[in-house]
């Protein structure tokens, strides 16, 4: 093989490569991108139900049921919207009313979210209130959850 | 006292940072050996003003000393002493010190070790690494002092995060930064290399060790900080795509990309350039996983409190050394010579594909971490991206790897004979088959990936053993004569084997996941249940007090036919210091597979309890291990090895002879 040969051989095979892992990233973006709403940005968007997504907020205080078989439901605020959430299953040490939450799953109707995993951050020092309350002041609520 | 002379050393150890960034640099310019030669005893002088202050703090955080700010705010007087050692690095401030600790450390063995370097190499090398110091020890000191005084002093400590009140924080920080931080070494290589514009195949045998050690311990770093996650979150998962995590793989795969160009630089003088540039990326990477864990621009477990002072500092820090790095390449690069083209079917033109394959597995993990942060500058709008994502791309593109890994190593350098190597690799390609149909068929309608990842695990642990197994009985060998040249084979074979049976074993754990069971549940005391084919029962539900935490534990007993294999205990621990919880999983071993259960609030006798079964799960962790220890073997290998004085010399010789 001539020198140029080898040189296109391995141009080929690298372009060959990136087109393929870029098809890949193009293909996986498009279906596991997963958008984060507050109530207020929910309810203000419209989303459609069924939409896979985040809602994030503090658990308003004296929302939280749980039933005898795990089930449980309590309602994220930012103190300007509500989002009635259903759960089942266990939830992180830090998750507890008055608390930040992030909960990620389908969207069943406007104001009805059935989660099916609950993020909560691991340390509350890491979302000061001052911080929370400037948020809420701007009805925003900037995501506080842990990445597991 | 010791606090302010901990203080004092950490600004000497400024002050000679700055010296060895500049005073040896103009030393290689002018070629004079006395300013070079300052730099080594800088580099030393600078380790042992940064271990001092270590150890200062160190000192403050055994003698729990509530007036440095640091100890009040991290430690509480009833933690194990253990803790109050690693406390030292369970914040953002401490952390960077050892940051910074292991920089010089790594300097300090450039200086002691490396005298067989050529001396403007040296100088350059020890003047980037300088330079990098001198950024760091100024961010300490302007923005994160360890040593900050609190007055009045409390009376007790705030506690460190009872997350991080774990053996893992012994052992994740320091190994995962000797990763990281190693690469800066490499990175100093590559700048050293372009500043003098010149790079040839004794460069790329200084490298290569300190590249393999790097390498090795983000390995196991990684490794351990998912084992980490794994046992401590008890949510039974090890890896969750976390930026954090990604930012520690990205240096990953950009590092075991270079330790494969390397091997071609060294060995054929090819692929300099890019050799260089991967050099640069890899520690690129390191300084972004720095900045986004620093500077609070995503939230994460590892997220540290933060001040955005601090990551416009980091920012500017990686914008400097990156930017300049990369402006140095593109101006400096052209300079360096090419190397030989090779045929595409060649050892050479294998380890060019799997560089594509890391370095664009590593562009896949990039985009999926920096996109949502530029969406969200951009539009405002937040997005995160899921696993999904990342399973698709570089789950994808790492499982394409697998397959040619093999080949890889079995083709020969030059040119290779493809053919023969696949005769050779049938053996195991077959076995690899066999093992998935067999899987397939026995859980058929089960999961499909996980036995076909099985039988491609196989088929890469028995590849990397045949290459062995070839060489050893080439022309129908007897074993007497085998085992001889096993002894006289190469410690960086075995290393390259061992640090792909090592992925296969990786891959195996990763693919039997597929088949394990998980049960959510709230369960009476004595009442069984079933988990793949164990039968947990819990006996009891104690409450029990801690040093510092009181906790309800559950005693678990693990049945199988009838007899108990294992009791564990799971708990649910408070601590009042920070009045916050955590769950102890209870996790019991069993033939490489684990039985995980992490037990929830318990309520009138019955407990919520998620049970796992998941089996071979250790060999995740075990083929991490095994990688490392194929880094540590190729390390270890006489051609390599550093300071080794009678082929040190031999070294420099083609060295002196390229500079002619």
């Amino acid at each position: 093989m001539t020198r140029k040969g080898r040189r296109l051989t391995l141009i080929g095979v690298a372009l060959c490569v990136i087109a393929f892992a870029a098809g890949l990233a193009l293909y996986a973006l498009r279906d596991s991108i997963v958008f984060f709403y507050g109530p207020s940005e929910l309810a203000e968007k419209d989303v459609r139900p069924g939409a896979h997504l985040r809602v994030g907020g503090l658990v308003k205080p004296g929302s939280l049921v749980k039933a005898a078989d795990g089930k449980m439901s309590f309602v994220i605020t930012d103190n300007a919207h509500d989002v009635a959430v259903t759960y089942q299953g266990q939830v992180p040490d830090l998750f507890r009313e008055g608390q930040g939450v992030v909960a990620e799953g389908v969207l069943e109707a406007p104001g009805k979210f059935h989660a099916d995993t609950i993020l909560a951050k691991h340390d509350e020092r890491y979302m000061p209130r001052e911080v929370v309350d400037a948020l809420k002041k701007q009805g925003r609520w900037q995501e506080g959850g842990g990445g597991s | 006292m010791i606090v302010e002379a901990g203080h004092y050393a950490l600004t000497l150890a400024l002050a000679l940072a700055l010296v060895q960034a500049f005073a040896p640099l103009w030393g290689a310019a002018h070629r004079d050996e006395g300013l070079i030669g300052v730099a080594q005893s800088t580099a030393i002088g600078q380790f042992v003003a940064i271990a001092f202050s270590f150890g200062a703090l160190i000192e403050a955080h055994l003698v729990s000393d509530f007036s440095v700010l640091n100890v009040a705010e991290n430690s509480h007087t009833a933690i194990p002493t253990l803790y109050k050692i690693t406390g030292v690095w369970g914040n953002h401030e401490g952390s960077m010190l050892l940051w910074v600790f292991i920089l010089a450390l790594f300097g300090a063995l450039v200086a002691a070790f490396a005298r067989a370097l050529p001396p403007v190499l040296r100088g350059n090398v020890l003047a980037v690494q300088g330079l990098i110091s001198a950024a760091f020890l100024a961010f300490i000191l302007i923005t994160s002092n360890p040593f900050a005084r609190l007055d009045p002093a409390p009376f007790e400590g705030r506690d460190l995060n009872p997350v991080l009140q774990d053996l893992g924080l012994a052992i994740h920080p320091p190994l995962l930064y000797l990763g990281y931080v190693g690469f800066s070494i490499v990175f100093s290589f590559a700048a050293a290399a372009l500043i003098e514009g010149r790079v040839d195949a004794a460069w790329a045998r200084f490298v290569r060790p300190f590249a393999l050690i790097a390498w090795s311990f983000l390995t196991l770093g990684i490794a351990m900080g998912s084992y980490w996650a794994y046992y401590t979150l008890g949510w039974g998962g090890f890896w969750f795509w976390d930026p954090v995590e990604n930012a520690s793989l990205m240096p990953w795969l950009a590092g075991t990309a270079f330790v494969h160009s390397i091997a071609v630089m060294e060995k054929r003088e090819a692929l300099k350039v890019w050799t260089i540039f991967l050099a640069i990326v890899a520690f690129s990477f390191s300084l972004l996983g720095t900045f986004l864990v620093r500077s609070g621009v995503l939230t994460s477990v590892h997220a540290f409190a933060s001040d955005p002072q601090r990551g416009v500092f980091i920012l500017l820090i990686l914008a400097a050394f990156i930017g300049g790095a990369l402006a140095l390449f593109a101006w400096r690069a052209p300079l360096l010579k090419q190397g030989g083209l090779f045929a595409p079917v060649s050892r050479e033109g294998a380890l060019v594909l799997n560089n594509l394959f890391l370095t664009t597995s590593c562009a896949a993990v990039m985009i999926g971490t920096l996109y949502p942060l530029a969406l969200e500058q951009m539009t405002g709008e937040k997005i995160s991206v899921g696993a999904p994502f990342f399973n698709m791309t570089c789950g994808a593109l790492l499982i394409a790897l697998c397959a040619i890994v093999p080949f890889g190593q079995s083709l020969a350098w030059k040119r290779g004979d493809l053919l023969g190597v696949a005769q050779r690799l049938a053996v195991a390609g077959a076995a690899g088959l066999c093992i998935a149909a067999a899987l397939l068929t026995l859980t058929s309608g089960g999961p499909v990936l996980a036995p076909l990842g099985a039988g491609l695990a196989v088929y890469v642990i028995l590849g990397a053993l045949s290459e062995i197994a070839a060489r050893l009985w080439r022309g129908g060998a007897s074993a007497r004569i085998a085992l001889a040249r096993a002894w006289g084979l190469p410690l960086s074979a075995w290393g390259a084997a061992f640090a792909h049976i090592g992925v296969g074993v990786t891959l195996l754990g990763l693919a039997m996941t597929g088949f394990g069971a998980e049960t959510i549940a709230t369960m009476k005391i004595g009442e069984p249940r079933a988990v793949g084919p164990y039968l947990v029962v819990f006996e009891s539900a104690q409450p029990r007090l801690g040093p510092n935490y009181r906790e309800t534990v559950a005693k678990a007993a693990i049945r199988k036919d009838g007899v108990v294999v294992a009791t564990v205990e799971p708990a649910k621990r408070f601590f009042p210091a920070r009045e916050t919880s955590t769950t102890e999983a209870g996790i019991a071993t069993l033939d490489l597979g684990q039985v995980y259960i992490s037990i929830g609030d318990e309520t009138g006798g019955a407990i919520a309890a998620r049970l796992y079964w998941k089996p071979l799960v250790t060999l995740i962790w075990i083929g991490a291990c095994i990688m490392a220890l194929g880094g540590a073997l190729s390390l270890a290998d006489r051609r390599l090895r550093i300071g080794a004085p009678a082929r040190a010399k031999g070294a420099i010789a083609p060295q002196a002879a390229g500079a002619q």
